[in-house]
């Protein structure tokens, strides 16, 4: 998961904290303890960590919708199988993270529902790879495959975070991970042994997806656009490193593959420079990830209006399971 | 009873391949196009945790279909994934009520699914699968006996979690109660179909490959009489048809074209 948090500066306040709690707190998180639900902790870190999990989880949920639209065209009974597997995981590891953040939040008196309206109302943002439309087969196997693989990466980052009920929650989803990127992987495998119009829908994908999984991992600091989460994330050591040391492992994991199976991406400048160490390339246009993430990306409104016709839709459900007060 | 222990057996006597192949059939096309109208569903279900049980129900019962498939493709029949996927309608031997659309809008755009017809449609079902599924575990064919073993293993928790779903709405508030009802007063004008082995039934049965039509049919009725609340007063119908003889609507043709969307693009092609 990416740290780009649209207000992430407007959360950053210690001053209500108890100085000396906050010396202890850091002293235990810089001694590799683990933080549990009950234990203190500042403001600004509880804050934080749920915007990162909400989003983390959400965006799990939302993420299931891509793939959901080829799940049963799926072109063969295995492959059918492979990604009913593959959403039915997406959708556990989005109950697993709303989990966690439900915990974080009740101190401040909110819970799920809230958080289910938040994302309708749009002050719960979900990744920007998920607002992306899909157009072939070839896109299944390009989401588990780069955006999976992105996702390994900026999550395998926060395997040792030092707030104890993720950390937990992401050794499973990591590991279910690698399942997926290795599905993703196998769809890609078949289209580009394929005939020449399987590798034709396959260099078409990545083209239309590369500029989506550069900006996966969030801009490079907050002069991009004007705000970024990454230090304080670092600070509290949940996540290591910074979104573009992030970019630059995936471009080592992944740009040698793609050229080797015959593919191109759509940035004739991309190279790797050997002097400094680090893949050159094209940058995305940020001003236009910053419009997807508000919403205003190509699938956005139809993939929210998805969740919001099955929210209206079976609020008879929620009522006969869990009768609440009437309120006018 | 003779026992016959593999496909090479059973394509011995033509009349009984014919029965047989009939009979699975019957029991893979029931499951595929119950997990297409499951897969529908993913992200539009009550709350998240109906989502994550009901995609791994909907991801199981098409390893089911593939089960039953793989074993036509042991008989000769074709290709699993041809099977699946080529077959024209009138070829289909799915009962008619599970093809049933899960409401207004595509699984795209729109959705107004019906939770009411997917609990329904589902406990009806599962209770269906699990007496059919238990009247071929002594099937004279060996492999089928052997598959559905494997299947009931599965299967009785995705009846146990429908069991619960019509329990607790049948037992809540009356706006509830009321929609659970009228998906029940649906389902009897149409589930004879289901209940119906087709064709083939007498022959199936003289073959000890199934325990027989009017077995499967009374265990049925015994379970859903002991768990809904009202059992409407009319006799089960099958008011569209019988898809055990290859009758289908127009909701299975929109079913197939997704199913087979990508694949027909390229027949020949490794996908």
């Amino acid at each position: 998961m990416y740290n780009y948090i649209e207000d992430g500066d407007a959360v950053a306040n210690t001053h209500g904290d108890d100085p000396e709690k906050y010396a202890a707190f850091m002293a235990r998180i810089e001694a590799g303890e683990k933080i549990e639900t009950d234990d203190w902790m500042p403001d600004e870190y509880r804050q934080s960590l749920i915007k990162l999990i909400s989003m983390h989880g959400i965006s799990e949920i939302m993420g299931a919708l891509p793939e959901k639209e080829w799940t049963p065209k799926a072109p063969t009974l295995r492959r059918k199988l492979g990604i009913m597997a593959k959403v039915q995981d997406e959708m556990g590891h989005g109950q697993l993270l709303l989990r966690v953040t439900e915990d974080l939040m009740k101190p401040y008196g909110k819970n799920r529902e809230n958080l289910m309206q938040d994302l309708l109302n749009g002050d719960l943002k979900f990744h920007n790879v998920f607002h992306m439309p899909t157009k072939t087969w070839a896109d299944a196997g390009m989401v588990g495959w780069l955006v999976d693989g992105a996702a390994i990466i900026s999550q395998t980052n926060m395997l040792d975070a030092s707030y104890g009920p993720y950390q937990r929650a992401l050794q499973r989803i990591c590991a279910e991970e690698v399942f997926h990127a290795q599905h993703g992987e196998s769809i890609i495998m078949a289209l580009a042994e394929g005939t020449n119009e399987q590798r034709e829908i396959l260099q078409e994908s990545l083209n239309r997806w590369w500029p989506s999984l550069l900006m996966f991992f969030g801009p490079g600091s907050a002069s991009t656009t004007g705000s970024s989460k990454q230090d304080v994330m670092m600070k509290y050591r949940i996540r290591k490193s910074s979104n573009e040391e992030l970019r630059q492992a995936f471009l080592d994991k992944y740009l040698p593959r793609v050229f080797s199976l015959g593919l191109t991406v759509p940035d004739e400048t991309v190279h790797y420079d050997k002097d400094e160490e680090k893949w050159i390339y094209k940058q995305p246009d940020w001003d236009e990830f910053k419009q997807i993430i508000k919403n205003k990306g190509p699938r956005s409104k139809q993939r929210l209006r998805l969740r919001e016709i099955a929210y209206e839709n079976n609020r008879w459900v929620r009522q006969a399971l869990a009768p609440e007060p009437v309120r006018s | 009873m003779t026992i016959r222990e593999t496909a090479a057996d059973a394509k011995q006597d033509p009349s009984y391949l014919k029965a047989l192949t009939e009979l699975l059939y019957q029991l893979a096309d029931d499951d595929f196009i119950t997990s297409f109208r499951g897969s529908e569903w993913l992200g539009l279900a009550p709350h998240i945790e109906e989502d994550v049980a009901y995609s791994s129900i909907t991801q199981n019962t098409m390893g089911h279909a593939v089960l039953f498939y793989d074993l036509l493709e042991e008989l000769g029949a074709g290709k699993a994934d041809v099977l699946a996927h080529e077959r024209p309608p009138k070829e289909r031997r799915n009962g008619i009520y599970l093809e049933k659309k899960n409401g207004e809008g595509s699984y795209l755009e729109e959705p107004y699914y019906d939770w009411a017809l997917t609990v329904v449609r589902n406990y009806l079902y599962e209770t269906f699968k699990k007496t059919k599924l238990e009247a071929v575990a002594t099937s004279s064919y060996q492999p089928l006996a052997m598959v559905a073993q494997k299947v009931l293993m599965e299967q009785t928790y995705h009846l146990a979690h429908w069991k619960m779903w019509l329990k607790q709405l049948q037992g809540s508030n009356d706006d509830a109660r009321k929609r659970i009802q009228s998906r029940i007063k649906e389902a009897w004008n149409e589930f004879q179909d289901v209940l119906e082995l087709g064709s083939e039934s007498q022959s199936m049965e003289q073959f000890n490959l199934i325990t027989g039509e009017q077995i499967v049919k009374e265990r049925w009725l015994e379970d859903v009489t002991a768990t809904l609340n009202n059992i409407p007063d009319a006799p089960l119908d099958k008011r569209y048809g019988s898809g055990r003889n290859g009758e289908h609507t127009a909701d299975l043709e929109q079913a197939l074209g997704i199913l087979a969307e990508v694949y027909v693009s390229d027949k020949q092609a490794i996908w």
